[in-house]
This record gives structure tokens, C-alpha cells and sequence, in this order.
């Protein structure tokens, strides 16, 4: 009877081996996913007995912190309350994470590799969470949340040469210290507190949008800011007649004068006259089309660009998109004021696009920096002579044009406004101004936009921008 | 070196791992090292010693390595306990003596274990009465819609713990006698080598046993377990392959046809299918435990958390594994010694399956070979029906991990399996 018992031990040992091999798949392969897996709270609850890393504005001001909690667990504090909640976020077991507490929960909880932790195992080392320190600046920042006032809207600044951001603002802000109790009641609240308009508010730009479409039309050699380009009011523009704001009639032009004083047929004429591939193409480069690379959660990061029906975003070549109204920025167009910073930024750093960052450095319990993010380049949008032209373009728009409100003492600024008309019978519009300064060697491009405002970009936005940018510049 | 010092040497390891094992929990939480841990660890090398002592004196021949491993196995449980619960860890060490007693026990009376013979019918149906306890009504008590428990009074236990011992007695003798006449009587039928009708009866009644099992003990994993050993046993005894495959399909006919109709095992076979389904998972005896076992191995990784690191409750100190020191105490294991610590353990169950498999085919006589065999497959049957089921690669079902699992049932049935394999041992390399 020896030879079935060999073949039953075998068989015993293979399925012993099937054991080993299944427990190696949820342990080894499969781990990933059972961690991503909605049920599975583990994740949260042992991160609950983790001490998160503290998160810093660049000027040292401490914007989160862990305090300990019942049941050797961590619970999180915002010592700066609602100023920096959207950009921030906030980190619970019951409701989990979002923003940067989210996007950068790796540095936050010290995430090791499988070896780096083992080794701390065996020293008995509990594990601790890095802390992080933002490129934010807190004067910035409560500069913008004064200048906008309360009203809804959203301003975002950012270091052209680095892709710094420094101010992210968005109203209505929300304390991330009562998002825990009131989570339900701010998720319904009108106006959504929790929704971070700078980086998901898809708005019409209005002329702001010119500045993508000068630099298209400049840098594909087509145009020089003196080509003579015919400003006459009414005149056709895909068929339909276009007209300009206040219905004023320009003649015969120089291109650096139509963006002065944002003359919409002219815009108009060139849009149709670069085409859809064309624009389409530049928008691509300006990042358009896709979520922006800012270290913040994918959802919470919304693509800028043509939408059709049903919110869905278009192919930059669609046959929908109307070309000549979409170059002054109307048509289907939604942008984030993110998207309106990078190409504030993108023009002021000589063409060259940088990825926003909303992190510096992060630094282990031990006092050693574990990351440093360094600047990033994202592409190169135009030549550095059509940034150089945009840019003294941008710069009368200042100095002569509609946006004067946000001219410095002592400092040259470049920018560019925008009216774009929600309810034209109520004389209600989305208000913007997109800029940077000094022109000579920016140090600071923002973007400001205001929901449902009865004021045009010239007169509302710019002053805001000129307040942030002057705080910034100090 | 004399078996016997073997054995004693072999004991050293698994002093030293609950040594090491209670300093490691004190460690994680006290972050001081007290000498209890030494102490404990003092105790089991005592409680050990003296059953080597017993062996020396009784079975001086047997197998030297099968009682350490299983030393190995009960410490490692009761430091395993210890981590998850200190108050079932002080009860699982009082079983650990309780079932040290019974195993002497079983040593000193059957020493000439094959008279068991003599009584296979009235073991057979000891073993049937103690399966159907669990359905009397007053002592009988249902687990998460399984029957598998006997209460009386503040004592309770569970019969197929014992039950899974006399049904091997049963078939080793049964078949001994049979095992020719199944095998010469056989006629060979469309390819397919089938027993003889009068002798095919009282398997036929084996297998509806195990039918009548998943109906009234609604337990698909204990029901797998009885009949995979018999099975198993059929397989030893004819060496005809196609006995097993007409049974395997029996089973799984049955099986299919009345998991389909018990909602319990039905429920049981659709958490399997889908651990993460939301509506199962949420819903009572649903997929729950299945996802949190699966959820505690995936955090454990290659090297686990460590010991004593396991995330076993919720900061409002509920459990979010549930029976972790029964059914889960594999997960739990996985979670904190990795998959490393999981190989490992099953490479100590793979060995005293060598053991015993060796055992059987040193033993002079069928009697004992089947009986060595028999005792052998089921505790690696039951090793696979839990791990499998911890680890869903079968349904998960409520059978304990030998030695391991807290359970005084368990621990006394199976120190008595491991008496009956040392007798068997004993006699099987006693020199002629």
C-alpha cells in the first residue's frame, strides 16, 4: 500500500503549495488592490495610529498638525482654520482625505519601501510621517481672500520660473476643522464650500483667452505685434456678425493696439484665420485638454478646454468648436483659473511652461530632507522672441488699456482682463484678470476671477490681482 | 542518537519561540522586557519534557520529530492567543495541559491500539451520534448557520473535533477487512473499474453520511473534510484511482445539488464568489469575514507588521476581524509574520504530514498503515478546508487550525490523533 500513500503525500504537499501560492497572491500581488479596495478601512484606521508628518506654508506658518486622540490614534488639526482648506484638504478616518493631504499622504505617513521598514521593525521604531512644507505663502494668500471680500471667485499665483504656487484661493472657503461634524450640510450648502474653484471652477474666460490666442498667432509667424488687422465692428465671424464691446467700431489697427483694447473682431478674424488645428495645437501646449500636473488629487483637478454636450471635453479639433468665437474666449469654453495662471506664468517664463507645484520639501523625523521637489518643466509653448512680444503687448494692456486698475507704483505689470457675459439682460458677468509682474523679470503671474459679478474684469479683478501681486512683490 | 534524545533536543526550539514569542508581545506593549516571558517559556519546556518522559518510558521506538513539531505548533498558538486575547490565552494553556493529560492518557490505555478493531461498528456509530449532536435540540448550538457546537451547561465543545478520529477508526478497519474483495470483485465497466455492488453498499453509505452531513450540520468545510479523507483512505486501501473519481463526482454532485438548496452553504459559496460584492458584504453572515481575512493578509505583505502589530480593532474597540484566534487566527498570523511567517507554518504542518505519511508506511499491518494514513489526511484536510478557506481559495468555513486555533476541543482531539500516531509509530519501528 506504500505506492498510493507516496502519491497522496504528493498530492497533500500540492495542495499545500496551493495554499502557498494563494496566500502570496493576496499577500504580494494582489495587495495593492485590496488596499485601494473601497471596503477595506484598514488602510485608514492603521494611518489613524500613525503621527502624520506637520504641513508648513513657505514662511513657517503651520498649517496642519496631528494631536494625539483616544485609542493610540492621531486625529488632525488646521491651526490656520479655513485659511488654506482647499489647498490643504483635510485627513479623517470617517471621511477619508482630499487635497494635499491626500495627494501627498506618501511624505505625510513616512511610506517606506518593504526593506526601509522591515530594518524599523526590528529597531522597534514606530513609524512616523515626514513633514511637508508648501510653496504657500500665508500673506499671499490672506491678501486675495481680503481683496475678493466674500464674494465667490478664485484667485491662484504662481512663481513663473519654478511653478510655485503661492496663493490658491477660493471663496467660499471652508474650515477643514468642521468638515468632520458638518461634512453632509457643507456638501449641500449653497454655493459649495467645498468645492476648490481654482482648480475644478470651470468658467468662460472672455478676452483673457486672447492671450493663447496671440501667442498662436505670433509665434506661428503669421502675425508680428504691428501686423495691421481691421477692428470694424460687426463683422462676420464664422458666418455670424461679432461685435465689440460697447459696440465701438476700430479701423485699420496694429495688433498690439486690438489686445489693448481688446477689440473682439479682430481676435475673432485671427482665430478663424489660424483654424482649429492651429489653435487647437497651442492650447495643447498651454496644457489645455488635460488635467493640469499640479500635486494635487486627480479628482479635484479639472481639465480646461472645449465642452460639449452632457460636460463632455471635446477633441481640441472638433468640428463643434467654433474657432473664431472660441479665440476671444467664448464659444464652449470652461477654464480653471489654474489653467489661466499657467498661461499667465508660461508667457511671463519666456514660453517655457512649468509644472505647478504646490510642494517644496519634505523632511523625516530625523530632521533630514526625505524629498526636495524640484522645479519641472512642462513644455515649451512658443519661442522665447514670441513670449518677449506677447509680453510688451500684455504690458500697455497696463499701461493704456482696460487693465490700468492693476498697474504698480514703481513696478511695470503685463496682463490682460476679461468680461465674459453670463446673463448680458442683468448686466452679469464672469470677471477676470490674468497677469504678471515685473515685466522685466516676473516674479509673480496670477489669475483672479469672480463669479456672477456685475463689474467688468478691468474694474473688479485687476484691483484684486494688483493687491496680491503687490503683497507677493513685497 | 536514540530517538527518544532526538525528540528532547527537538523540544529546545519550541521552548525558546514561546520565550521569544512573549517577549516580543511584552515588548510591542510595555516596550519593557519582563522575565515573565521566560517563565512561561520555563513552563512549556516542562509541561513538554514530561510528555517526553511518558514517551521515553512507554513508546521508546516512535517517530522522534512528530511531538516537537506539534510543540512548536501549540506554542506558536498560544503566543498567537496571548497577542489577541490575554484571558483565552491563559484558557488555551490550561487546554494545552488538558489535552498533555489526554494524551497520556491514550498513550498508557491503548497501548495495543489495534483491539480499536474489535469495536470499529460501535466507533462508527459513536462518531455518527457525536456529528448529529450539534442538532439536538436544548445542547446544540449554531455558528454563523453552521451546526458544529455542543453546549451543556457552561461547558461546550465541539463533537467533530472527536468525531473526525473515530470516523478514521471506523473506515481503517472497515477497509482492512474489504480492501481485497473490493479490489478482486471489481469488473471493469466502460473503462471505469467498478466495486462490487454488495461491497459498494456501505461506501455508498459513507457517502450519503456525508450528504446527510452538509444538510444537517450545513458545514460544507467539515463535510469536504470527512469525505476527502475517506477518499483518501479508499485511495490507500484499492489503489484504484477511478474508486476516487466516482466518488469525488458523487460528492461534488450532491454537494452542487444541495448547496443550491441549503441557503446557509448557498450564502457561504456566494461570498467566496464574490468577497467584494457590497450587498454581501454588508449583509448579516455575509462576505464580511472573507474580505476582512483577505483585507488583514494584503497589510501583512512579504515580512507582516510584525508581532503584536496586527490591526485587530476598531479605536471604538470593536473587532474588525472577526474570530481571530478561531477561524481567522491564519490571517492574523499572515498579517503579522508576513508571507514569510505563513510558509513557515505550513511548512510545520507539511512536515508532521511527512511524518505520519512515513508512519504509515513503516506500520507492519493495514490496520495501522490505514490508520496512520486515515489520521494523517484528515489533519492535513482540515490544515487545507481553514487555510483554504482563510485565503478563499475554498469557501470559508468554521473548522479550527490544529493546534493553533484557540479551542479546547480542538487541542484535546488532536493530541489524541497525535497518540494514535505514535502508538502506530511505535510498534511500526519497534526492532523485530
Amino acid at each position: 500500500m506504500n505506492a498510493p500513500i507516496v502519491r497522496l503525500y504528493v498530492l497533500v504537499a500540492a495542495l499545500f503549495g496551493l495554499l502557498v501560492l494563494s496566500t502570496s497572491w493576496w499577500t504580494v500581488f494582489e495587495a495593492e488592490g485590496l488596499r485601494d479596495n473601497a471596503l477595506n478601512r484598514r488602510t485608514l484606521l492603521e494611518e489613524a495610529r500613525i503621527e502624520r508628518g506637520r504641513i508648513r506654508s513657505a514662511d513657517g506658518t503651520l498649517l496642519a498638525r496631528s494631536v494625539p486622540a483616544p485609542g493610540d490614534t492621531w486625529q488632525r488639526t488646521y491651526p490656520s482654520g479655513d485659511l488654506f482648506g482647499h489647498a490643504i484638504g483635510y485627513s479623517y478616518t470617517n471621511l477619508g482625505r482630499s487635497g494635499l493631504e491626500q495627494s501627498r499622504n506618501g511624505l505625510l505617513t513616512g511610506q517606506d519601501t518593504e526593506i526601509d521598514s522591515l530594518v524599523d521593525q526590528l529597531a522597534g521604531k514606530r513609524r512616523e510621517g515626514d513633514d511637508v512644507t508648501t510653496n504657500l505663502d500665508a500673506e499671499g494668500q490672506r491678501a486675495a481672500l481680503e481683496a475678493l471680500g466674500g464674494q465667490r471667485g478664485a484667485v491662484v499665483a504662481i512663481e513663473p520660473r519654478t511653478g510655485r504656487v503661492k496663493v490658491m484661493a477660493s471663496v467660499p472657503q471652508y474650515d477643514p476643522n468642521r468638515v468632520q461634524r458638518s461634512f453632509r450640510r457643507l456638501a449641500r450648502q449653497d454655493g459649495s464650500p467645498l468645492l476648490n474653484r481654482a482648480t475644478q471652477g470651470g468658467y468662460p474666460p472672455g478676452s483673457t483667452f486672447k492671450v493663447v490666442t496671440a501667442a498662436a498667432a505670433l509665434d506661428s509667424g503669421r502675425y508680428t505685434p504691428d501686423s495691421m488687422v481691421s477692428g470694424k465692428n460687426g463683422k462676420a465671424i464664422s458666418g455670424v456678425p461679432l461685435r465689440n464691446f460697447g459696440g465701438q467700431d476700430y479701423g485699420s489697427i496694429p495688433l498690439t493696439e486690438a489686445l489693448t483694447n481688446s477689440v473682439n473682431t479682430v481676435w475673432g478674424e485671427v482665430g478663424v484665420k489660424l483654424g482649429r488645428a492651429r489653435m487647437g495645437e497651442y492650447m495643447e501646449r498651454f496644457g489645455f485638454y488635460r488635467k493640469p500636473p499640479l500635486d494635487y488629487p486627480a479628482a479635484q483637478r479639472a481639465a480646461s478646454g472645449e465642452f460639449g454636450r452632457r460636460g463632455r471635453l471635446l477633441d481640441p479639433e472638433s468640428r463643434q468648436i467654433d474657432v473664431g468665437r472660441m479665440a476671444i474666449g467664448q464659444d464652449k469654453l470652461a477654464v480653471t483659473p489654474l489653467q489661466m495662471a499657467t498661461v499667465a506664468a508660461t508667457v511671463a517664463n519666456g514660453g517655457l511652461r512649468m509644472k505647478p507645484r504646490l510642494t517644496r520639501r519634505a523632511v523625516d523625523p530625523d530632521g533630514r530632507t526625505s524629498e526636495s521637489i524640484d522645479a519641472e518643466e512642462a513644455e515649451r509653448v512658443m519661442r522665447r522672441s514670441t513670449a518677449s512680444q506677447l509680453t510688451r503687448m500684455m504690458a500697455n494692456v497696463v499701461k493704456e488699456g482696460t487693465g490700468t486698475a492693476a498697474a504698480l507704483e514703481g513696478i511695470e505689470v503685463a496682463g490682460k482682463t476679461g468680461t465674459a457675459e453670463i446673463d448680458p439682460a442683468r448686466d452679469i458677468n464672469q470677471v477676470w484678470f490674468v497677469g504678471f509682474a515685473p515685466v522685466r523679470n516676473p516674479r509673480i503671474a496670477v489669475a483672479v476671477t469672480l463669479e456672477r459679478s456685475d463689474g467688468e474684469g478691468g474694474t473688479v479683478a485687476a484691483p484684486i490681482a494688483k493687491r496680491v501681486m503687490e503683497t507677493l512683490l513685497r | 542518537m536514540s530517538a527518544r534524545n532526538r525528540e528532547l533536543l527537538g523540544l529546545v526550539p519550541a521552548s525558546l519561540l514561546v520565550t521569544a514569542g512573549f517577549a516580543a508581545v511584552f515588548i510591542q506593549r510595555q516596550e519593557v522586557l519582563s522575565d515573565v516571558s521566560l517563565t512561561y517559556g520555563a513552563i512549556f519546556l516542562g509541561l513538554c519534557v514530561a510528555a517526553h518522559m511518558i514517551l521515553r518510558l512507554t513508546l521508546p521506538y516512535a517517530d522522534p520529530y512528530l511531538f516537537p513539531l506539534v510543540a512548536l505548533l501549540a506554542s506558536f498558538g498560544i503566543v498567537m492567543i496571548y497577542r489577541i486575547d490575554e484571558t483565552l490565552a491563559r484558557e488555551q494553556a490550561q487546554w494545552f495541559v488538558v489535552g498533555l493529560a489526554f494524551f497520556a492518557l491514550t498513550i498508557v490505555f491503548l497501548r495495543d491500539y489495534r483491539k480499536l478493531e474489535r469495536y470499529k461498528y460501535t466507533i462508527a456509530a459513536a462518531g455518527i451520534v457525536l456529528l448529529m449532536l450539534p442538532r439536538v435540540p436544548g445542547i446544540g448550538q449554531q455558528v454563523n448557520g453552521a451546526y458544529l457546537g455542543v453546549g451543556i451547561g457552561s461547558i461546550s465543545f465541539q463533537p467533530a473535533e472527536f468525531a473526525k478520529i473515530a470516523i478514521v477508526v471506523f473506515l481503517a478497519s472497515y477497509l482492512r477487512d474489504t480492501r481485497q474483495v473490493l479490489v478482486i470483485g471489481a469488473r471493469r465497466f466502460l473503462g471505469l473499474t467498478i466495486p462490487p455492488l454488495k461491497h459498494f453498499g456501505p461506501l455508498l453509505v459513507v457517502w450519503g453520511a456525508a450528504m446527510l452531513m452538509l444538510v444537517f450540520i450545513r458545514d460544507l468545510g467539515s463535510s469536504l473534510m470527512f469525505f476527502a479523507a475517506f477518499l483518501a483512505l479508499l485511495y490507500v486501501a484499492t489503489n484504484r484511482l477511478s474508486f476516487v473519481l466516482v466518488g469525488a463526482t458523487l460528492f461534488g454532485l450532491g454537494a452542487w445539488f444541495l448547496t443550491s438548496s441549503v441557503g446557509h452553504v448557498n450564502d457561504r459559496i456566494q461570498a467566496w464568489l464574490h468577497p467584494f460584492d457590497e450587498k454581501l458584504y454588508e449583509a448579516p453572515g455575509g462576505s464580511y469575514q472573507v474580505a476582512q481575512s483577505l483585507f488583514a493578509q494584503a497589510d501583512g505583505g512579504m515580512f507582516g507588521t510584525g508581532f503584536g502589530q496586527a490591526l485587530l480593532k476598531l479605536p471604538s474597540g470593536a473587532s474588525i476581524l472577526p474570530a481571530p484566534h478561531t477561524d481567522l487566527i491564519y490571517a492574523v498570523t499572515t498579517n503579522e509574520l508576513g508571507l514569510a511567517g505563513a510558509c513557515a507554518l505550513l511548512l510545520i504542518y507539511l512536515l508532521i504530514c511527512e511524518r505520519g505519511f512515513k508512519t504509515a508506511m513503516l506500520a507492519r499491518d493495514s490496520f495501522s498503515t490505514l490508520l496512520a494514513a486515515g489520521l494523517t489526511s484528515v489533519f492535513a484536510l482540515q490544515v487545507f478546508v481553514i487555510v483554504g478557506g482563510v485565503t478563499k481559495t475554498i469557501p470559508l468555513t468554521g473548522v479550527t487550525l490544529p493546534f493553533v486555533s484557540y479551542g479546547g476541543s480542538s487541542i484535546v482531539a488532536n493530541f489524541v490523533l497525535l497518540a494514535l500516531l505514535l502508538l502506530v509509530s511505535d510498534r511500526a519501528r519497534r526492532p523485530a
